[in-house]
């Protein structure tokens, strides 16, 4: 018999399996309609698992280079690794890495290819304005990220993407520096202008399945960071405390200059608010992170959940 | 995690094992003949307190579950919080009880565990001294099923040497954590 208090949320699960659906389904109708038109996308495809990988292999070093982050030892950041610790022993997960990035802006993230190579930093800005309640609710946040392995993942949802992108890329600078196509050679005139035509629509499709493949990443994105919240909530016990950490942290995320995050927004790391500060103005529909008010409502509902009697 | 909850993204908290904490009194047996180790007749339930009515009103529960022994002259219990924010439940006992602390430190665990906390519990600890060198604690990981000792000189500092002697007497009586990593320090516990 296991006894819990928190409902799992099956509207949040359906809707991820829906667009994990729609991601699946956008790739194999891409594959189906490239295999058709016999095209040869070898290369690309080769190129885009090469970056991907990469991306995925060294997430915890690129992660860690692009925001200065220095892992710590348990003398030097004491309080720091006792949070991760305890934290660690309540989910039965092993310890991942512990790092601090110096910089002020108030943030964490976590990355890493699996959860044995993982790595968790705090930046010195968040350490510094969250009381251990709230930095201990963050954690929680990144540490399900790990769980969830969120890096692995959202590399593979974003695959088509990536193609995608390479394909419009390629074919925009061959076009303009008449490299010649990729995809087949040129015999006659007559032919040459088929391919043209044919590298044209290739260049319209990919540049459409890029938008839509990049609309529904970052769906998948924000349920994923709502999960996060979700299950580091549960962990810890107090929604309040990360929902206090997150109006505190994103106050001043929008009001700072957003140029260093910037610098690693693409990478594979999983922020607690947004790296890129302006996705609060634009359409939410562009954002990495639902919004604030979407994230403080699910942590009252858990909230109110830990209230109530236990359910067998 | 199954390949499901990592396409779902989400992770069930892990259920505490209780019941290997029952093979502490031979463990015991062992420790005092192997390294004249003897119960300090002191434990402690290291709990994370959840926010909430529930959980509080729970505590008074335990409180009064474990206060009930107390009028009767048998032992002590305290409740104390540490810097982490997690509530420490500790027992004392005559050090030759060392069934009855056991006993108690698992009335706490079931009680928390029933109520739908069983995630909260983190570990027990119960403490040894050969009265010479600095009490060690034989640590209890709930989520492990696993003991693993811990010896601290000071406030920061622990002696590795002595944690392996008695990971190496101990080894035929309880499970001991083999991941040395999660072997994490509690600076400061009660009993110790």
């Amino acid at each position: 018999m296991s006894t819990t208090r928190i409902r799992p949320d099956h509207k949040l699960q359906a809707r991820m399996t829906f667009t994990i659906f729609l991601i699946g389904a956008l790739y194999v109708g891409v594959m189906a309609a490239l295999i058709a038109a016999g095209l040869n996308v070898g290369v690309v495809i080769f190129f885009a698992v090469v970056i991907l990988f990469c991306q995925y292999w060294f997430s915890d070093k690129i992660a860690l280079y692009a925001m200065h982050g220095r892992e710590v030892t348990p003398q030097e950041a004491p309080e720091l690794h006792g949070i991760v610790d305890r934290l660690c022993a309540l989910a039965d997960m092993p310890k991942p890495r512990v790092a601090i990035a110096d910089t002020d802006i108030p943030n964490a993230f976590a990355t890493g290819r699996s959860p044995k190579k993982a790595v968790v930093c705090a930046t010195s800005g968040i350490m510094r304005r969250l009381d251990s309640d709230e930095l201990e609710g963050v954690l929680g946040h990144e540490l399900s990220h790990v769980a969830h392995r969120d890096v692995a993942v959202m590399t593979i949802a974003s695959f088509l993407g990536v193609a995608a992108g390479l394909i419009t890329r390629m074919l925009f600078y061959s076009e303009m520096f008449g490299f010649g196509s990729p995809f087949g050679d040129r015999r006659n005139n007559n032919s040459q202008d088929n391919t043209a035509l044919m590298m044209l629509a290739v260049m319209v499709v990919s540049m459409v399945v890029y938008a839509i493949s990049f609309l529904l990443t970052r769906t998948l994105s924000r349920y994923r960071e709502l999960s996060a919240d979700r299950s580091g909530a549960i962990l810890t016990g107090r929604p309040s405390a990360l929902a206090s950490a997150l109006q505190k942290v994103t106050g001043d995320m929008a009001r700072i200059p957003t140029h260093d995050l910037r610098a690693a927004e693409p990478f594979n790391a999983f922020f607690f608010t947004p790296a890129l500060a302006n996705g609060f103005s634009i359409s939410s529909l562009f954002s990495t992170h639902p919004s604030l008010e979407k994230r403080l409502e699910q942590l009252s509902e858990i909230a109110r959940e830990l209230g109530q009697p236990a359910i067998v | 995690m199954g390949l499901l909850d990592t396409v779902l993204g989400r992770s069930k908290a892990a259920k505490p094992n209780l019941d290997e904490l029952f093979a502490l009194p031979s463990a015991a047996v062992t420790l005092q003949a192997a390294l004249d180790l003897n119960p300090t007749g002191v434990g402690s339930v290291c709990v994370k307190p959840a926010e909430g009515q529930a959980f509080a009103g729970l505590q008074d529960q335990v409180e009064a579950l474990l206060t009930v022994d107390e009028a009767g002259g048998a032992g002590k219990y305290e409740e104390s919080t540490d810097s982490y924010g997690f509530t420490w439940l500790t027992r004392r006992t005559t050090p030759d009880d060392i069934a009855g602390l056991v006993a108690d430190l698992h009335a706490v665990n079931s009680t928390l565990d029933e109520a739908g906390f069983g995630g909260a519990l983190l570990c027990t600890l119960v403490a040894f001294s050969d009265g010479v060198k600095p009490t060690v604690g034989l640590v209890y990981l709930y989520k492990r099923g696993a003991w693993y000792p811990f010896a601290p000189i000071g406030m920061d500092k622990r002696d590795n040497k002595r944690e392996l002697e008695i990971r190496a007497q101990l080894g035929a009586d309880l499970k001991i954590e083999s991941d040395l990593s999660r072997w994490f320090p509690v600076w400061g516990a009660p009993g110790l």
